[in-house]
């Protein structure tokens, strides 16, 4: 069966680590950065990639479209 | 690690992009604070745009208010408008340039407070135009103070005991009363705080541009919004008081959705 | 020759809007210019030339309509009257602070407050020094008669573009309603967009095509260091404006002792007081500025060194007076007089009032 996977990209720069994006994942793949951008945020960041399958949930309520999403189909 | 990063690094090519911002929304850092719904929304303006491919055709007008800037962002032309008078502006542009689209866009102290008037002729006289409103119960830019929108009971720094209907009325519900009104095509309540929401309020934005196009009325969208900084909570505690408190007194959804009024009823009977 | 016709100071405004191929007009009814846009309603020009005209809840909204026009690089107006002008005083600043060109007529009314519906000039001083915040000028016209009322709408739209600046067509109530003569020109087709695109579109929101940066209307800076720049390039402008832009008219002033400067219908009547003076044997001159800003300030200087003085004519309280004092700069006398409260005073009042001050 063929399985989603995903990946995302956070612009560590632009992200204002609001943490909407952590809350709107559904399978717990981001978190805040314990290190912080050079504006001094907690940036946001795959802390489990593994259970990413590219939804686009976190683009969606990015305040300031720092995140790049990609999905592909992979055999299980 | 290094497998894993080997993997991820395999997903990552442009074959399997899903999403990326949209090109009109350039590399400026917006200057909204974390968390804040405007960020949202103008994503949501520059990929409608982008998708309906009028870039070219298109012309927003700016508030007074944290989305004054909102001209950095989105790489369209643009006009900045004095305090709650984009409705004006927005018709003054649409009327000498028909064929373009405009927009405006304006939060609940322009466009609810100061801007009354021109909000409420501005859709009365059917202008085909799009206002976008940002309600979050709050001037934000100036340091939250007490909106226009403010629920009671509400803390700004106007009402720092909370809003008091004796001191300062009730929380206006302008969305409603415009949907009254017989220019108005298309008037809808939306918001942006999980996933569903932000695709739900791009429909309406994508829907509100569209009825631009037919010429039959404004089509007004309001987006129930946070203002973290302004209520002096996080993104995420901001999101849940506004499901809590402000969906109560603003609910979503569509008030209107049947083009502007037939002139016939209004008609007078004999000259 | 132009079509000949006798016609009210405010019809001729419409008429002439329409002619010169003017793009909008926005609008709000107030005594005693109400007539410009009654004459646009009946005359329909959106079915002749195109001109869009419509009635705004307010002159506030009315000037923000004019705003957003003038942003798409279009020529378009509005006309009021002094309280209406004192509402559309937030508009002004934003349109001379975003560098807008537009035309705004004035037909002044007695005030304070509601004031009178009688004419008067009062609002000379909001006029010319601004009227509402910042560090901003008008380029600001006096007509003395209906045809100025005709000429000064086609000037002041060149004149708008010239600069990229409001001007105002500052009239008053006898201008306004008086009927006069006038000779009006041929029609003039409105700017097609492509010329809109030659003549603005460095600028104009016309719909930002590939490849061009944004344009973006406004009058915000927030740097300090911008905006001084900003006011720095506003100030320049106003400069040019002096060097290239000063109208007046001199009447029998070569040989003058005394000299009256007057405006729109006060020059009409101080007109006819050089004529009474003159049979008496007072040799009495008359300076008309024509523009109020840029002000006449040299030719009033040159004359300071020759007369025994000048009588400043005005229907206020004496505003005009101090730009000429200015020009004068001690050199001779410089009086007062005028009626308030929508009083238009005769030649014989204004010729007794110039025996009692010299």
């Amino acid at each position: 069966m063929a399985k989603v996977r995903g990946a995302v990209v956070v612009d560590n720069d632009v992200c204002k680590g609001c943490n909407l994006c952590v809350v709107a994942c559904p399978t717990q793949v981001l978190a805040l950065n314990r290190n912080v951008n050079n504006k001094g945020y907690h940036y946001s960041y795959m802390e489990n990639p593994e259970n990413c399958n590219g939804c686009t949930n976190c683009s969606a309520v990015c305040p300031d479209s720092c995140i790049t999403v990609y999905r592909v189909k992979a055999e299980a | 690690m290094s497998v894993l990063t080997d993997r991820i690094n395999e997903i990552i090519k442009p074959e399997n992009l899903v999403y990326a911002k949209s090109p009109l929304l350039n590399d400026d850092l917006m200057h909204y604070c974390p968390g804040c719904s405007h960020g949202v929304v103008h994503r949501l303006i520059a990929e409608v745009i982008e998708e309906m491919g009028i870039q070219e055709q298109t012309i927003g007008v700016s508030p007074v208010g944290c989305a004054v800037f909102a001209y950095n962002y989105i790489d369209i032309d643009w006009q900045e408008a004095a305090h709650g008078r984009a409705p004006a502006v927005a018709t003054g542009i649409k009327r000498v340039m028909p064929e373009k689209y405009v927009f405006s866009y304006q939060g609940d102290g322009d466009l609810a407070a100061i801007g009354t008037a021109e909000t409420f002729h501005a859709v009365n006289r059917g202008e085909n135009i799009v206002m976008i409103f940002i309600n979050n119960a709050i001037y934000g830019m100036t340091g939250g103070q007490m909106a226009p929108t403010t629920l009671v009971g509400q803390i700004t720094s106007t009402t720092p005991h909370g809003r008091d209907v004796d001191l300062n009325g009730y929380p206006l519900r302008i969305t409603e009363l415009l949907a009254q009104l017989p220019g108005a095509a298309y008037v809808t309540r939306q918001s942006v705080q999980t996933p569903g929401a932000v695709r739900k309020t791009k429909k309406a934005i994508r829907k509100a541009f569209e009825i631009q196009a037919k010429k039959i009325g404004t089509a007004f969208v309001e987006v129930v919004s946070t203002c973290s900084s302004g209520w002096k909570l996080s993104p995420v505690d901001s999101n849940k008081w506004m499901e809590e408190n402000m969906f109560p007194q603003y609910p979503l959804g569509d008030l209107k959705d049947t083009g502007r009024a037939d002139a016939e009823l209004y008609r007078i009977k004999a000259k | 020759m132009g079509e000949l016709r006798l016609m009210k100071g405010n019809e001729v405004i419409a008429e002439a809007a329409i002619r010169c191929g003017c793009d909008g007009y926005f609008g709000y009814p107030i005594t005693p210019q109400s007539e410009v846009m009654e004459t646009l309603m009946t005359l329909r020009p959106w079915e002749s030339t195109g001109m869009v005209v419509l009635q705004a809840e307010s002159e506030i909204a009315s000037i923000h309509m004019v705003y957003g026009a003038a942003g798409a690089g279009k020529r378009v107006m509005t006309s009021s009257s002094s309280p209406g002008i004192s509402l559309m005083a937030e508009g002004i600043s934003y349109i001379a602070g975003a560098e807008l060109p537009c035309v705004i007529v004035n037909v002044q009314r007695g005030g304070p407050g509601l004031g009178t519906i009688q004419p008067s000039q009062a609002d000379y001083n909001q006029a010319t020094k601004g009227g509402g915040h910042g560090d901003y000028s008008l380029l600001v016209l006096a007509p003395a008669s209906v045809q100025e009322m005709h000429d000064f709408v086609i000037l002041g739209f060149e004149l708008a573009f010239k600069f990229r600046n409001p001007v105002m067509i500052l009239a008053d109530g006898v201008i306004g309603q008086l009927m006069e003569k006038v000779e009006l020109i041929d029609q003039r087709p409105r700017w097609t967009n492509e010329q809109i695109l030659e003549i603005s579109g460095e600028w104009a929101t016309l719909g930002k095509p590939s490849g061009r940066k944004k344009n973006i209307i406004t009058s915000l800076e927030l740097d300090s260091y911008m905006m001084e720049k900003n006011n720095l390039r506003l100030q320049s402008k106003y400069s040019q404006m002096k060097a290239e832009e000063v109208r007046y008219e001199a009447i029998a002033c070569e040989d003058a002792d005394y000299i009256l400067v007057a405006f729109g219908s006060a020059a009409r009547i101080c007109q006819k007081t050089v004529q009474i003076a003159r049979k008496k044997g007072v040799k009495v001159g008359l300076i008309r500025p024509i523009t109020l800003f840029p002000f006449p300030e040299k030719i009033i200087a040159e004359y300071a060194t020759k007369v025994k003085g000048f009588l400043s004519v005005e229907f206020n309280a004496g505003q005009m007076v101090n730009d000429i004092r200015l020009a004068v700069n001690g050199k001779t006398r410089v009086e007062y007089f005028g009626r308030m409260g929508g009083i238009v005073p005769t030649p014989d009042e204004v010729e007794t009032a110039l025996e009692q001050r010299f």
